[in-house]
């Protein structure tokens, strides 16, 4: 067991380096399992209401692309699992699939590792220290998110399997990374292929679970879900006859990932990666000259991936409504819970709004995204070399806003072309769909902007704060999605910029909100680039 | 003779902490000037205020012909700059990033780059995260002297350089000088300083407390003599100016101050020195004579050493 040696240690230095964010996280993912449970429970108390939603919600397509199948939803059980569960395992998986790679291939990428495997520490003890943090870390959210639940009332069995599944979709993950930080020498490649099969295994579970909601439970597609970790995670049925043995394929799995992780670095020098590092061009390109240009280049890779997903994600989705007149049927209280997401008169056009909406809520988080790059160029010391060169202020901001504005027009247009182009092929009607499509997605616009427009002003404020900009998209994000189910105030509903664009497809347009949300765009936008002229570089 | 930069009473906080208290700096045009001082004393947000990277909370600024906060674009075409701490895109190639940093600053000579990527031994297809501490440094030197510039402000350029790559930056500031170009060169290296600067500021704890050429300076502090005398040095350990004196046998060491030098070597004639070894006082010397606090500064606060 010498490879394991200073496992331990390890593991207290990755406590110390995070001891404020591991219990936040920790914290965080108990209360989405556990804090909607109470409200739910106020709404949805009697047996009457319980059937409502099961017939609502529960019987909604679409909506089980994101929240999963509908397992007992006509129980109170049920309808928690649907509405709180996806969050949790979202943030669950995400995050130990970044600290995985954060304790391991970021270490080893920084030549930190270095320093500490050249002290007494074993092969694997990196790897090691870095699952059983993770590891602990995912067990204590399952088991406080499972007292949370029966502190509310919930039974025992029940929120002790829904603990556990997020637990082990955690594991899971947190396996995935432990293999790709072995794959490829930079860590934000390593997170990005585990991300991507995390999103990959949460679409397959999406279009299986729509289907098992469409289909009453039966047909092939359904079966997919076997094939996503998240997909397990409901087919361990809490609340509704637990399936335990389900836990059981969850550790065999992450044992078995694991094992390739520690064979994988058997094969492999430290730094290195199994994946060769390509060499690159020995000149620049000619136009490789301008702030802008290396905005452009520093963004593009991560602008194509987002694009790509909004395209799978809006096909997906997209395909789905020319049916959905269909799959709801003659029931009244799903169409309701349809128009309640999308707002519009005609059904159809409703499901589009909430897809269109969907889809901007991700161009709005990538333009944060890209924006807030200003903020790790600046602390990661790369901004320091441009602005000693001949490079304003303005104009170096500017660069990476201009890539973010740019992005985020590029993913509503992906969004509206592809919505319109596939709903325009099965409802035979490209010609009309696709113009009414495109104009629905750009009118987005304003909205898509306000969160980035936030982080340029944090940026230029305040710029050790920019994790506020983060904050208000999932805010915008939990309102889009349990606004309209637990008819949430307005004055919270209006906290969303989306909440005040037209319902296109389909609804008015009026000009008014689009002009007070761009000129609060352009305002804070303004706002970031004044300041930040004006203050020192922060490069702590 | 015109300056590079001037800055006079410059002051600098970060919430409590002092970083500078009140510089004055002068460069002349022309000239490689050292700048020392230990690490935290103070010398890089001294630079980062000469780039308009961080505003001076008190005193005056002059870079070029202009003020460093405002006239960003003009000056910083006019001069290259070398952190001490290099961070390169992860996914641009060292060529890419020598070629972008050179265009950003107007533009630089694609001969001289291939010259100095030889010098250095740099392989310019690897990409920025595949480079050491040293060739990343070197990445960043190669796209600053392949630059058409007056002024470089280097900040510790050589830390993690080998000593053959030491050499090969050290002949590259050499010929900026002879082009006339100035040079400010911050570093903690005494030797490196010794060699290759025509005049010396001494940074402490956001303080200059010496400032001068070399020659200047050595006057500041003291020869060291090693002799060996004919008769018995009673009474050499007494003269004013002289210190650390040991005897041992017909040997003698002492120190001398310049102003008693001349008295010493009377002195010495007189006990009839038969061998004389005498030592001008080097960088280092008076390097610790400011940090490691001699006894003519014992009663104040040593900085952050």
């Amino acid at each position: 067991m010498s490879e394991l040696v200073g496992t331990w240690r390890l593991a207290r230095l990755a406590l110390r380096r995070d001891r404020i964010g591991l219990p936040v996280w920790v914290l965080l993912a108990i209360s989405l399992a556990a804090g909607p449970a109470g409200s739910l429970a106020d709404a949805y108390a009697t047996a009457e209401k319980q059937r409502e939603y099961a017939e609502g919600v529960g019987s909604n397509p679409a909506a089980a692309v994101f929240s999963g199948p509908s397992i007992g939803v006509d129980h109170l059980g049920g309808i928690v699992v649907k509405e709180s569960a996806v969050w949790v395992l979202l943030l669950v998986a995400i995050t130990s699939i970044m600290l995985v790679t954060r304790y391991t291939r970021s270490e080893e990428e920084s030549g930190r590792a270095e320093l500490v495997t050249a002290a007494a520490v074993g092969r694997h003890a990196r790897l090691a220290a870095a699952l059983l943090v993770v590891g602990v870390a995912d067990l204590l959210i399952g088991l406080g998110a499972a007292a949370g639940l029966m502190g509310a009332g919930l039974s025992g069995a029940g929120s002790l399997a829904y603990g556990l599944g997020v637990t082990m979709v955690g594991w899971v993950f947190a396996a995935v990374a432990a293999v790709t930080a072995q794959l490829v020498e930079a860590a934000r490649t390593a997170n990005g292929i585990a991300l991507a099969v995390f999103g990959a295994t949460f679409l397959l579970r999406g279009i299986a679970d729509s289907a098992s909601v469409a289909n009453d439970g039966t047909g092939g597609t359904r079966q997919l879900a076997w094939l996503s970790p998240t997909g397990w995670f409901y087919q361990l049925r809490p609340y509704a006859g637990e399936r335990w043995w389900v836990l059981g394929l969850a550790v065999v799995v992450g044992a078995a990932l694991t094992g390739v992780a520690v064979a994988l670095s058997r094969r492999r020098d430290i730094g290195a990666g199994l994946l060769a590092a390509r060499l690159g061009p020995p000149d620049a390109k000619p136009g490789l000259a301008t702030p802008l240009a290396l905005a452009w280049r520093l963004q593009r890779g991560g602008l194509i991936a987002w694009a790509a997903g909004v395209a799978v994600g809006g096909a997906v989705l997209g395909s789905l409504a020319h049916d959905i007149t269909d799959m709801v049927g003659d029931n009244a209280t799903a169409a309701k819970a349809i128009r309640q997401l999308g707002g519009a008169d005609v059904l159809v056009d409703s499901y589009l709004v909430w897809v269109l909406r969907i889809l901007g809520l991700a161009a709005a988080a990538y333009a944060v995204s890209a924006v807030l790059r200003l903020r790790s160029e600046e602390s990661g010391l790369r901004a320091e070399p441009v602005l000693a060169a001949a490079v304003t202020r303005t104009r170096y901001a500017l660069s990476h806003v201009l890539v973010a504005v740019a992005g985020v027009v590029v993913l509503l247009l992906t969004a509206g072309l592809v919505v319109g182009l596939v709903h325009g092929a099965r409802s035979g009607d490209v010609g009309g769909e696709l113009p009414r499509m495109l104009g629905a997605a750009l009118v987005q616009l304003p909205a898509a902007l306000l969160p980035a427009a936030l982080a340029a002003a944090l940026f230029g404020l305040l710029p050790g704060a920019t994790l506020v900009a983060w904050l208000f998209v999932g805010a915008i994000l939990l309102i889009a999605q349990l606004g309209p189910v637990l008819e949430l105030n307005q004055w919270v509903m209006d906290v969303s910029p989306f909440t005040h664009l037209p319902r296109l497809p389909g609804g008015d347009v009026t000009a008014m909100p689009l002009v007070w949300l761009g000129a609060l765009v352009l305002l804070l936008g303004a706002a970031g680039l004044a300041t930040f002229r004006r203050r020192d570089l922060d490069t702590a | 003779m015109s300056d590079a930069f001037q800055a006079q009473g410059l002051v600098k906080r970060f919430g409590k902490t002092v970083a500078l208290d009140g510089i004055d700096l002068s460069v002349r045009t022309g000239e490689v000037h050292g700048f020392l001082g230990p690490n935290g004393a103070g010398k890089t947000t001294t630079i980062r205020i000469l780039l308009g990277l961080l505003r001076a909370d008190a005193g005056t600024v002059r870079l070029l012909d202009g003020d460093p906060w405002r006239d960003i674009t003009r000056l910083h075409k006019r001069l290259a700059y070398v952190p001490g701490d290099v961070s390169l895109w992860p996914r641009l190639s060292g060529g890419e990033t020598i070629d972008l940093l050179g265009r950003l600053r107007g533009g630089l000579d694609p001969a001289r780059k291939a010259e100095l990527l030889d010098r250095f031994q740099l392989d310019p297809r690897k990409k920025g995260r595949a480079y050491s501490k040293g060739n990343r440094q070197k990445v960043a030197l190669v796209a600053a002297f392949a630059s058409d510039v007056e002024l470089f402000i280097l900040d510790e350029p050589t830390s993690g350089l080998d000593p053959l790559m030491s050499e090969v930056f050290n002949q590259c500031v050499s010929e900026v000088r002879r082009e006339g170009r100035t040079v400010l060169l911050a570093s903690h290296i005494l030797g490196e300083v010794e060699k290759l600067c025509d005049r010396v500021s001494i940074i402490r704890s956001g303080r200059i407390v010496e400032t001068g050429s070399l020659s200047e300076l050595r006057h500041l502090t003291r020869t060291t003599i090693q002799a060996r005398l004919g008769r018995p040095a009673a009474g050499l350990g007494e003269l004013p100016g002289t210190h650390n004196v040991t005897v041992d046998g017909d040997r003698i060491s002492l120190q001398v101050d310049p102003d008693a030098l001349p008295e010493v070597l009377r002195r010495l004639g007189e006990h009839d020195a038969r061998e004389l070894v005498s030592q001008p006082p080097t960088l280092e010397e008076l390097f610790l004579r400011h940090y490691d606090v001699g006894p003519h500064r014992s009663g104040e606060k040593v900085g952050a050493r």
